[in-house]
């Protein structure tokens, strides 16, 4: 077995040999690491990716807005993940944002789990079918299998879900209401004696 | 009264990291204090008549177990090479975790004295290999078998009986990642695993000594003088492959050198020295200077190097004891004044590290602020403005926008893998070919390119917007917000310039390994001795925590 500090530099090396610069380079070796560590096919799709990268055009987009279409070129995953993760806290404010025409996807999506994290929400993305949501770079959900490589997205969309809770606030009282089986009610002698401060706290 | 630390820009220069000496925050000596009351056992020893077979030694508490799996095999005279492109060793070891079943150690046999090129998986911790010295450890066996001590004039020359080639960890050849085991407290520190690994790697040395000279002349060896063990260490070669990673761990490297800073910083604040502070420093000082006057090295560069430091040593313990009055107040603090304006580098640093020898409550609490979590200051805060990042290029960076990357001087060197070893090297730009491959290193010519290339963006502009068009420098845009929180995470030198020591980036991180005795073979590889002095296995529940300083050398 690969170790993941082994699958950082050595994907890290490979970005640069295929003369993406170094700063992105480290981008890409912390991407696959990570995408190996949550059981994502990393390696898989970077080869594939590089098998064709040098005899194709990619699109290399700069800033992000809310739609963004290239119809004749496919956006290269890499740039377009730097550029997201660098505008993210600027994209935010979007709802929802849009792409068409992305080359290997999957690589896009260790960039957009890092920028959940940065930006402290949770981000849903749908890659056609297939649907992830990204848990502040602690866990990626999703409903694909495990090995995929995806050679194209026709669209790509992703959203910021909002901080809320999953529950109502009554689910949370029924919760709560058994939580409170571990209290000891207080009689006026444990009020009096047994906190450390006093009744009352003016001083 | 309050002492700043000291000036990033003077300290993180190379000639002066280059100076760091071994002291209280070293890792092997934090990491005899961590497992001083775990239970030290030789668990297996199956070794031939020659030496050669298989060992395992333990670390044992509550449930936890650190094995130390040992190989032992022939290896010819011409085989033996310390340079990394040594494909054969005279003993080869891993670091397993836990106890290694039968199926591990028939494992590790077919891969671990294969090195590099084997295949270890995430439940050894550490793998190294190991060279005999020639010139002492048949003369130890012969003496032994012969039933008499080993001539200590011999030992006190070369100070190892094996020397190591490399110590790998973290991830390397399938070793366990760092994040496996970052809960675990007892390892806590940088490099405590590997040193775990060359402490038991030396003890596997002087049993193998006593058992060959046992089976050679089994009704007349003796073993070998428990007093001369401990005055034996662990020998280290060691090349550039070191050199990078103070380069490629900004954070961690300044979290070691602020720990040291913070030590100098508290100890210059002390108001009144007690005696027993004041005579344990210069106990440990007299004693030093043996360490010294033992200091063996080939090497022109290093020779007046020592010759200088034993000269500024007598310098100054005659000005302590005919002109320095310890009894006043911020005694420490006088000190630091007067070596800073009397002695040079070398000098400064000895005496810095054991001016920490009495105070282990300033020392122990940060040896655990000296690991670090690299990843967690990885992204670039790219809502910042380019005026930010201008404050901190003539802030952080202040020398280094100065060098004249213009001239020929200050290009000569470049860094590179090379394809053989996978190893780091460094050549001639204007001779050798291949530095279109140049490693991301030369930090301070991308420094100061950045630097020119913001010269005209407009101050509001977010960090994010320039990093559209200028990713080829996005590796030191990243850093130089990374030295923004952490000042001493950079070098302030010119790594590819002409006056370069590589040495000095190997010195540095070694001293903080706690080696003793660098003996450069080279301006890019040195040799050095690991816990000479040190107490043994066995002796690890009491011990005096200044060993360091009462080698018999």
């Amino acid at each position: 077995m690969r170790s993941f500090s082994e699958i950082d530099t050595t994907t890290k090396r490979a970005c640069k040999a295929m003369g993406f610069p170094w700063g992105i380079a480290e981008e890409v070796g912390k991407n696959i690491r990570n995408m190996e560590l949550f059981g994502l096919p990393g390696v898989k799709n970077l080869n594939g990716y590089f098998r064709i990268y040098p005899n194709k055009q990619y699109q290399k987009i700069s800033l992000i807005t809310q739609n963004n279409i290239s119809d004749k070129i496919p956006y290269c995953p890499i740039i377009l993940g730097v550029n997201f993760l660098d505008q993210v806290k600027v994209l935010e404010k979007n709802k929802k944002i849009n792409f068409k025409n992305i080359a290997f996807p999957m690589l896009f999506l260790p960039f957009v789990s890092r920028s959940s994290e940065i930006v402290g929400k949770r981000i849903f993305l749908e890659i056609d079918e297939k649907k992830f949501i990204f848990n502040f770079n602690q866990t990626i959900y999703s409903n694909i299998s495990d090995q995929l490589i995806i050679t194209n997205a026709e669209n790509l969309s992703l959203s910021f879900i909002e901080n809320n809770n999953s529950f109502s606030e009554d689910e949370w009282k029924e919760i709560y209401k058994l939580s409170e089986k571990t209290f000891v009610e207080e009689k006026d002698s444990l009020k009096a004696h047994s906190a450390g401060a006093g009744l009352t706290d003016n001083d | 009264m309050k002492i700043e630390l000291r000036d990033p820009n003077k300290i993180m220069k190379l000639s002066r990291l280059g100076s760091f000496h071994q002291s209280k925050l070293s890792f092997l000596r934090s990491f005899l204090q961590e497992f001083k009351d775990w239970d030290y056992q030789r668990d297996l020893f199956d070794l031939d008549e020659s030496g050669y077979g298989k060992a395992i030694y333990s670390f044992k508490k509550n449930n936890k177990i650190y094995s130390l799996v040992c190989f032992s095999n022939h290896l010819k005279d011409e085989e033996r090479s310390d340079r990394v492109i040594a494909t054969k060793w005279d003993a080869a070891f891993v670091l397993h975790d836990g106890i290694p079943t039968k199926q591990d150690i028939d494992r590790l046999y077919n891969n671990v004295p294969k090195q590099e090129i084997g295949r270890v998986s995430y439940k050894e911790l550490s793998l190294s290999r190991a060279n005999k010295s020639v010139r002492i450890f048949n003369h130890v066996i012969e003496s032994l078998a012969a039933g008499k001590q080993p001539d200590k004039k011999i030992i006190s020359e070369v100070g190892y009986l094996y020397r190591t080639t490399a110590v790998y960890g973290s991830g390397k050849f399938g070793l366990a990642d760092r994040f496996r085991l970052k809960n675990r407290e007892e390892i806590n520190g940088p490099f405590r695993l590997e040193m775990m690994l060359v402490y038991l790697v030396r003890q596997f040395t002087f049993d193998q000594v006593n058992h060959v000279a046992k089976l050679k002349n089994p009704n007349k060896a003796i073993e070998l003088d428990k007093e001369i063990c401990r005055n034996l260490g662990i020998g280290n070669s060691t090349g550039l492959g070191m050199a990078p990673f103070i380069v490629n761990h900004p954070i961690l490297l300044n979290n070691w050198i602020l720990a040291r800073e913070t030590a100098l910083k508290k100890i210059r604040e002390i108001q009144i020295v007690k005696p027993e502070d004041k005579d344990l420093f210069f106990n440990c000082l007299k004693k030093s200077l043996k360490n010294i006057t033992s200091w063996n090295s080939d090497s022109e560069f290093q020779k007046n190097k020592i010759k200088q430091l034993l000269s500024d040593l007598n310098k100054f313990i005659n000005f302590i004891e005919n002109k320095f009055d310890f009894n006043q107040e911020y005694a420490f603090n006088k000190i630091y004044l007067w070596i800073d304006s009397n002695l040079k580098d070398e000098c400064i640093e000895y005496i810095v590290s054991i001016m920490m020898e009495p105070y282990e409550q300033i020392t122990n609490p940060l040896v655990k602020q000296m690991s670090s979590d690299e990843e967690k200051y990885f992204n670039i805060p790219t809502e910042r403005t380019i005026f930010d990042l201008r404050e901190i290029l003539e802030k952080k960076y202040e020398n280094i926008i100065k060098i004249d990357f213009n001239e020929r001087e200050s290009n000569k060197f470049f860094w590179f893998v090379s394809k053989n070893k996978e190893e780091p090297r460094l050549a001639d730009r204007f001779v050798e070919e291949g530095h279109e491959l140049e490693q991301p290193l030369a930090i301070a010519r991308d420094i100061k390119k950045l630097y020119e290339r913001i010269t005209n963006e407009k101050n509001s502009k977010s960090v994010g917007n320039f990093l559209i068009d200028n990713n080829d420098l996005r590796h030191v845009v990243r850093r130089a917000f990374i030295i923004e929180k952490f000042p001493y995470s950079e070098i302030q030198d010119n790594i590819i310039g002409s006056k370069l020591i590589p040495i000095d980036m190997l010195r540095l991180k070694l001293s903080f390994f706690g080696a003793l005795k660098f003996d450069p073979r080279s301006d890019k590889w040195l040799r050095i001795t690991m816990f000479q002095g040190a107490p043994l296995p066995n002796e690890l529940k009491n011990f005096n925590d200044q060993w360091i300083y009462n080698s018999l050398n």
